[in-house]
């Protein structure tokens, strides 16, 4: 057991680093936005989901309404179905409780390593479990330590108000990984700054991105056919 | 808003991060998603994450009107091209914050 724990924890610590400035910058950011430590704490400990974090801090800042606010944060962490989905062949034996303490830890970076590292042979349930609560301990941690950072920046210093586009904008291209991801992202794109300019409130962000991803969709399937029957 | 609305918002912002992690592990540790179900999920993260930038890049806020002539759109330009030759977010990051720091001070 804790030669597992051991392996976890030396598995997660370029997790951990990574985390850390992200947490900050968030802490930062929700600070200037108006919650105050124990908000973000309560945030990170009961959503634990970076980008979903980031979306609701600027929907919050914003004024948007609470429905608004979780349905986006729902679509938005969907994609997590899909890795729950890849990651539960290698918990066939694991009792409810392991997996529901595994579930709350499963983010786009800590589903990489395990399944990288399920897949490798010599994974075992206890050092994916251990890796996954060593991420989220750092991002709760570096969250409530950027809201008092955030506290001794003053507003607009250095760009900060940039850095959620900036990284929202990274992150898409790490999505890129072929053309009809482009395609997708080009929709969406399109999609979502003419329903921002004609609907009011939020709703363009869920709007566009379901619409992009069934074009796109039926799209690629299109193609297959046309290419399978060539 | 007030300290009950917030955790009843964090709580429902929970369970709808939660459940997606949670119940696929659970319930579908056999079977598996349809194909088509599947191929619609994996474009919806490059969707979304296209969606929520180009109304700030593209538009005002208030009111909500198109433009060609933000520092955002401008920023971006080198933001992207940092992202997709480095690949690191950090790096990304700080460029896009000092090109919109930098932009807004002379513009």
């Amino acid at each position: 057991m804790r030669q597992n724990i051991r392996q976890g924890l030396a598995a997660a610590w370029p997790i951990c680093l990574g985390y850390f400035p992200i947490g900050l910058s968030l802490g930062v950011l929700a600070q200037k936005g108006g919650l105050a430590p124990w908000q973000m704490a309560v945030m990170s400990i009961l959503v634990f989901a970076g980008g979903s974090q980031f979306i609701a801090v600027a929907m919050l800042g914003a004024g948007a309404s609470p429905v608004a606010i979780v349905s986006t944060v729902f679509m938005v962490n969907l994609r997590h179905l899909l890795m729950s989905s890849a990651l539960s062949v290698h918990f066939p034996n694991a009792s409810r409780r392991i997996l529901a303490l595994f579930a709350y830890g499963i983010t786009d970076e800590s589903f990489a390593v395990n399944l990288t590292r399920f897949n490798q042979g010599g994974w075992s349930q206890y050092s994916a479990l251990t890796l996954n609560h060593a991420a989220n301990t750092t991002w709760i941690v570096s969250t409530v330590i950027g809201v008092y950072v955030g506290q001794l920046v003053p507003p607009g210093a250095a760009g900060v108000d940039y850095a959620l586009t900036g990284m929202f904008i990274c992150l898409l291209i790490y999505q890129l990984r072929g053309p009809i991801f482009t395609i997708t992202a080009l929709i969406a794109a399109v999609g979502s700054v003419l329903a921002y300019l004609w609907l009011p409130g939020n709703a363009y962000v869920i709007i566009s991105s379901c619409l992009a991803a069934t074009v796109a969709l039926i799209l690629k399937r299109t193609m297959r056919e046309r290419g399978e029957q060539a | 808003m007030n300290d009950r609305d917030f955790l009843l918002l964090m709580l429902a912002m929970g369970a709808v991060t939660y459940l997606p992690r949670m119940i696929p592990l659970v319930i579908l540790s056999q079977r598996k998603l349809p194909v088509w179900f599947a191929e619609w999920l994996e474009l919806i993260p490059p969707a979304i994450l296209s969606a929520l930038i180009a109304p700030t890049l593209f538009a005002h806020s208030t009111p909500r009107v198109f433009t060609l002539g933000k520092i955002e759109l401008l920023a971006a330009l080198p933001t992207l091209l940092c992202a997709y030759k480095t690949r690191s977010l950090a790096g990304t990051v700080i460029i896009g914050m000092v090109c919109y720091w930098g932009l807004g001070l002379v513009m």
